[in-house]
């Protein structure tokens, strides 16, 4: 029944959704990395997305691909907004800072799904014509369906975006300087919740960006980025906390992985074999594949 | 240039430092002095908006930046190099260093001060590819010196510079401070070292429990008797 065919396709699969779980893990790690701050809300960052993807091609008509930077912008909003907001407040704590934080971020993943249902509604949408929806590239007999691949290659852009501005940039030098010492950077005239804010609204517009081409092959609710979410700490854990490209190979393992449980297991298993696969992980480096 | 009035800073309700007035002449080598405790840090930290005062005034340059935080106080023209150095470990020495230019925009600026700072310590240039952490003290001291050099301050405050540092290093950063005097950097330096201090001072206070016990001339704090006790906090 395993054919190499076969293989290779369960492989193609894992790879391009693996590729778009690291997409969507690299602002959660981001953040993390940052300020060791868990951002509970962040499946709910990828559901506003997907329904800001939604509202604006229903208002103008343009495709999901098109508007993918545009509602990536807008999460940077979101999520700059979100920082200095609530969470700058909930770490001004004087006592069980870990606790408020946990609490601010729960809390406002509860009140974006609220307002999500209030507003659309628990119905499932879906973006009903899309120039990638539907459609299917083969490689040598393996089939990728567009829209994932489009995703994999936003991924791969996005990582490498990233990457310049961590390596290349002053702004980048500020990011790893307060991701080692943040008490510090005052030291050098950087205003730390500057860079904070910015590190917020870069992790959500990273997921804003999965959020939009997740929204041109995937059903659209307020529940909707509650497994993601599950899937992306899973993967933040394996590839290290904190380490955004840790977070890329870690997704595509996660990929890799959930393509062969599903078909060796079976579809409703999946989630069983990321577990097994973060469990001995846990046991065997506790810090994660790329963690320090 | 720098005007502290009844300065008072606490932790938790525990008073650090108490009152504290003392002032800082343009061009001025000032030194506080005080035994392990008497408040050298809080102080330092307190002008640079590192810690809240409770009372009193900071004015620099005229503006009183009490409370203000600290990246500001940089953009002010305040470096402070911290107790402890704070560098930024896992980075490159390069890049601690950019970081000290990370306001000037105009290269000119940037260039300036680098070229200084590898006059000063000549051995960062040799080793600026590696991690600021896997300097020796000594050399991580000059980094953290370098890096706050970076930031072309008018008021340059030094946090005990060379605790934990080899004494022939204890030399050669204490003569980078007359060197960076000469250039025209106003510098407030608190140290447990006596002697070396009060040798390159022009005036000192002396710190005692959070309190100024004795200021003067450099010269008159060092030849003082009472100043032994004090310092030794008896
Ligand atoms: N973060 C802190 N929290 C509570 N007390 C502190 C803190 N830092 C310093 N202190 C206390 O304040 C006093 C002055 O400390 P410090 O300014 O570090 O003195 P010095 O630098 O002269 O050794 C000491 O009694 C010290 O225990
Ligand atoms: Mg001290």
């Amino acid at each position: 029944m395993l054919t190499a065919e076969n293989i290779s396709q369960i492989l193609m699969s894992g790879l391009l959704m693996g590729l778009i779980y690291a997409l969507i893990a690299a602002g959660l790690s981001l953040i993390f990395g940052l300020m060791d701050v868990v951002n509970f809300a962040h499946g709910e960052f990828l559901m506003t997305a997907m329904y800001a993807t939604f509202g604006l091609v229903v208002v103008l008509s343009l495709d999901p691909l098109i508007l993918s930077p545009i509602v990536a912008a807008i999460m940077f909003v979101v999520g700059a907004f979100c920082y200095r907001g609530i969470i700058v407040h909930a770490m001004r704590a004087r006592t069980n800072v870990g606790m408020v934080q946990v609490f601010a971020t729960f809390g406002l993943a509860i009140v974006i799904r609220g307002l999500a249902q209030f507003a659309f509604t628990p119905d499932y949408r879906s973006i009903p014509k899309s120039w990638l929806g539907g459609q299917t590239l083969s490689l040598f007999g393996v089939y990728m369906p567009a829209p994932q691949l489009a995703g994999a290659l936003a991924s791969l852009l996005a990582f490498g975006a990233l990457w310049l501005l961590m390596k290349k940039t002053d702004f980048g030098r500020a990011l790893e300087a307060t991701r080692e010492d943040a008490g510090a950077v005052g030291l050098v005239g950087i205003d730390r919740n500057r860079v904070f804010a910015m590190g917020w609204g870069l992790g959500a517009a990273l997921v804003g960006l999965a959020g939009a081409i997740l929204s041109i092959f995937y059903y659209i609710h307020p529940d909707v980025g509650g497994p993601f979410a599950l899937i992306a700490y899973v993967t933040v854990a394996l590839g290290g906390f904190g380490s955004v490209f840790g977070a890329l190979a870690a997704g595509v393992i996660v990929g890799i992985v959930e393509a062969i449980s599903a078909t060796v297991l079976q579809p409703s298993m999946k989630a069983i074999g990321i577990y097994a696969v973060y469990l001995l992980v846990v046991f065997l480096r506790p810090r994660g594949l790329f963690g320090h | 240039m720098l005007e502290v009035q009844s300065l008072t800073t606490a932790y938790e309700g525990l008073v650090a430092i108490s009152d504290i007035s003392l002032s800082v002449g343009a061009s001025e080598i000032v030194a506080v002095v005080g035994a392990n405790g008497a408040g050298k840090s809080t102080l330092l930290k307190t002008i640079a908006g590192m810690e809240r005062p409770a009372s009193g005034r900071i004015l620099f340059e005229g503006a009183d930046i009490a409370g203000a935080p600290t990246h500001r106080v940089n953009m002010l023209g305040i470096a402070l190099v911290p107790e402890g150095r704070r560098l930024f470990p896992r980075l490159a020495v390069r890049d601690n260093l950019r970081l000290g230019s990370y306001l000037h925009r105009r290269k000119s600026d940037r260039e300036a001060p680098l070229e200084m700072v590898f006059n000063l310590f000549p051995r960062l240039a040799e080793r600026l590819d590696q991690r600021a952490e896997t300097l020796s003290g000594g050399e991580q001291q000059m980094l953290s010196i370098g890096r706050a050099l970076m930031t072309r301050p008018r008021l340059l405050m030094l946090d005990e510079p060379s605790q934990g540092i080899m004494p022939k290093l204890v030399d050669e950063i204490l003569d980078s401070v007359r060197t960076i005097r000469e250039a025209g950097t106003t510098v407030l330096i608190v140290e447990q070292r006596l002697a070396e201090t009060l040798e390159i001072a022009d005036r000192a206070y002396v710190l005692q429990t959070g309190r100024v016990v004795m200021s003067g001339p450099a010269k008159e704090i060092a030849g003082n008797a009472d100043v032994r006790r004090a310092y030794l906090g008896i």
